[in-house]
């Protein structure tokens, strides 16, 4: 079967579902099983469109849950071709049994998770408990914080999780509502290119290979399950962020556009700094640049990969800060944010510990405001000229009624 | 920064307004950003669009925006919603309504002291394209009022833009854009 050619422009208005959906299309994705959810559904629906109007050579499983999405995925995956899917929120909950199935097996799957908020209350919009569940689950986790970069992380999660020494599954996140329904200016890559960057893909103890049987999938007791375990941890800790720094090398060669897993802006000089994923990174170096104007040394960390977690790249990223901010999307249930916690743990054997704060907002697609940065870039700028932590350890930006902190 | 935000119902098109603007502004070389507030979705329910332009890569995602002009593609949201909200001294008001701009002020004592012109997009479209589908004539309007671009160059982009549509649709909508290019005042 034969598929057309897409003719794109420079530069197209996509939202970051499309441009996702775009990017499935010029990988030429053999096997897309899906369940569509909110708000990542147009990613799918894009791939059955590109499929049914002959734009890709491949097949779409319709599936009767996420749960089983996942596994169809994996079935695929194990057989040895392409996959990819997408979901969101409760459609991720439900996936999440089949998410360390798959990283356990070892199965290169791209999964682009649209963040949104987990019930109860139910909500559709957008903010990071899905992509907080899944930290523990054995994949790769790339964020983006705009359309154009959810296109390009794709391309880069296939190269990595496709490859031979790694062999993870990879999700792409973007921000429900704020990058899966913004449309903006992207820069495409025609499809020659796009699919050469990636590769054909090569198969690794697949299935459909008769000539050598293997078997997916198995049970291990105390023998051995450990240490499948920790050879998946190793990789991980190991080979991958190589991998990754590869491939944005490569793509930076390709696109002119430059990936760091760990993004650091106007931070030479930085006093203060907020961290932080999605596109509430790309708020913050605006309001860094204005505060900057004011005579407060603002910079922004903005994390790329947030699985593995760059230890390394955040203890040089925050080398000579004074004061930082953490901001999770996360409700933590009951202890700081996880993000808060875990750069907390990169920079206690550090030498020039910064003073380090954490905030909670955007639950529930909460608008973080330009206003509210210069509120928190201002505190931030009063623990320096303090020498300490001025406000209770963790607060709360946004939400009404009285004024939440903690610790 | 140009900043717009439209005020609609689910289902009016100001979702496929809003970018379909930006893509046609994307053309120019400028940086673009088209979003909504969806909430719960419902057709017919009031929804805002927003539209953001500028020189400069546009970083900002917040969902707050002093609007520089306010698009109103639903008559009756000019008294069920605040169209004035977090608005400017110098905001531009494009409002569809059956009523001249002094009627409508009248009604509305919110938009007194504002620049507010007046067009009806819904009469217009249903006219043309035979849909109450206002977001297309607004368009037109605020080629009009803001001389953003020739309107022949407008509507050149818009018929690439809508190229998946039926002949006859894309033939409707420019006759839309055109009718509230010519009647706005």
């Amino acid at each position: 079967m034969a598929f057309d050619k897409m003719e794109l422009r420079e530069t197209e208005v996509w939202d970051g579902n499309f441009a996702a959906a775009q990017a499935l299309r010029q990988a030429q994705v053999d096997v897309v099983a899906a369940y569509p959810i909110t708000p990542s559904t147009p990613i799918v629906e894009g791939y059955a469109k590109f499929l049914a109007d002959g734009y890709v050579e491949g097949e779409f499983v319709m599936v009767e849950s996420e749960h089983a999405a996942m596994s169809g995925c994996i079935g695929a995956a194990a057989a040895g071709g392409r996959v990819a899917t997408a979901t969101s929120s409760q459609g991720f909950a439900l996936m999440v049994e089949t998410l360390y199935q798959a990283s356990g097996m070892r199965l290169p799957i791209v999964l682009n998770v649209v963040n949104r908020a987990l019930a109860a209350p139910l909500n559709v919009n957008g903010d990071h408990s899905d992509m907080y569940l899944g930290r523990d689950s054995g994949w790769i986790q790339l964020d983006a914080y705009s359309p154009q970069e959810a296109y390009d992380l794709n391309f880069i999660a296939f190269k990595v999780s496709e490859d031979h020494d790694v062999r993870l599954p990879a999700m792409v996140h973007q921000d429900g509502f704020m990058t899966s329904h913004t449309a903006q200016g992207v820069k495409t890559i025609d499809d020659d290119t796009a699919y050469g960057f990636i590769g054909d893909f090569k198969p690794m103890n697949d299935m459909l290979d008769f000539d050598h049987p293997v078997t997916h999938g198995v049970q291990t007791e105390e023998d051995w399950h450990f240490e499948h375990k920790a050879r998946q941890h190793n990789d991980l800790m190991t080979k991958v962020m190589p991998k990754i720094q590869t491939a944005f090398d490569d793509f930076e060669k390709l696109t002119g556009r430059k990936y760091n897993i760990v993004e650091s802006y106007d931070m030479d000089d930085a006093d203060v700094t907020v961290v932080c994923m999605g596109t509430s990174v790309e708020t913050a170096r605006e309001v860094a640049k204005e505060m900057r104007a004011k005579g407060i040394k603002a910079g922004v960390v903005g994390i790329r990969v947030f699985r593995p977690f760059p230890f390394e790249e955040i203890k040089a990223a925050f080398k000579n800060v004074k004061a930082i901010a953490v901001l999770d999307r996360s409700a933590p249930g009951g202890t700081p944010g996880a993000m808060f916690n875990e750069i907390a743990g990169a920079l206690y054997n550090t030498d020039e510990r910064a003073l380090l704060s954490g905030y909670i907002y955007g639950l529930g697609g909460r608008d973080l405001t330009k206003a509210h940065l210069v509120d928190l870039y201002t505190e931030l700028q009063a623990n320096v000229d303090a020498g300490k932590v001025t406000t209770p350890l963790q607060q709360f930006i946004g939400v009404r009624g009285p004024k939440l902190a903690f610790l | 920064m140009l900043e717009i935000r439209w005020h609609s119902r689910a289902g009016q098109g100001a979702v496929t307004g809003a970018k379909g603007l930006a893509d046609v502004i994307s053309t120019t070389g400028k940086d673009v950003q088209a979003f909504a507030f969806y909430g719960s979705a419902k057709r017919g329910a009031a929804m805002t669009a927003y539209n953001r332009v500028d020189d400069q890569p546009i970083m900002n995602h917040e969902k707050y925006m002093e609007p520089d002009f306010v698009f109103v593609i639903d008559p009756a949201l000019v008294y069920t919603t605040d169209v004035t909200i977090n608005a400017k001294e110098n905001t531009v008001f494009i409002i569809t309504t059956h009523l001249s701009t002094e009627e409508l002020v009248a009604s509305q004592p919110k938009l007194e002291g504002k620049t507010v012109y007046t067009v009806d997009c819904i009469k217009i479209a249903q006219e043309t394209i035979g849909r109450a589908i206002p977001n297309t004539p607004m368009l037109g309007a605020f080629m009009k009022i803001s001389e953003m671009y020739e309107i022949e160059f407008f509507k050149e982009n818009m018929k690439r833009i809508l190229g998946k549509l039926p002949q006859k649709i894309i033939d409707a909508n420019m006759l839309a854009i055109q009718r509230a290019y010519d009647e706005v005042k």
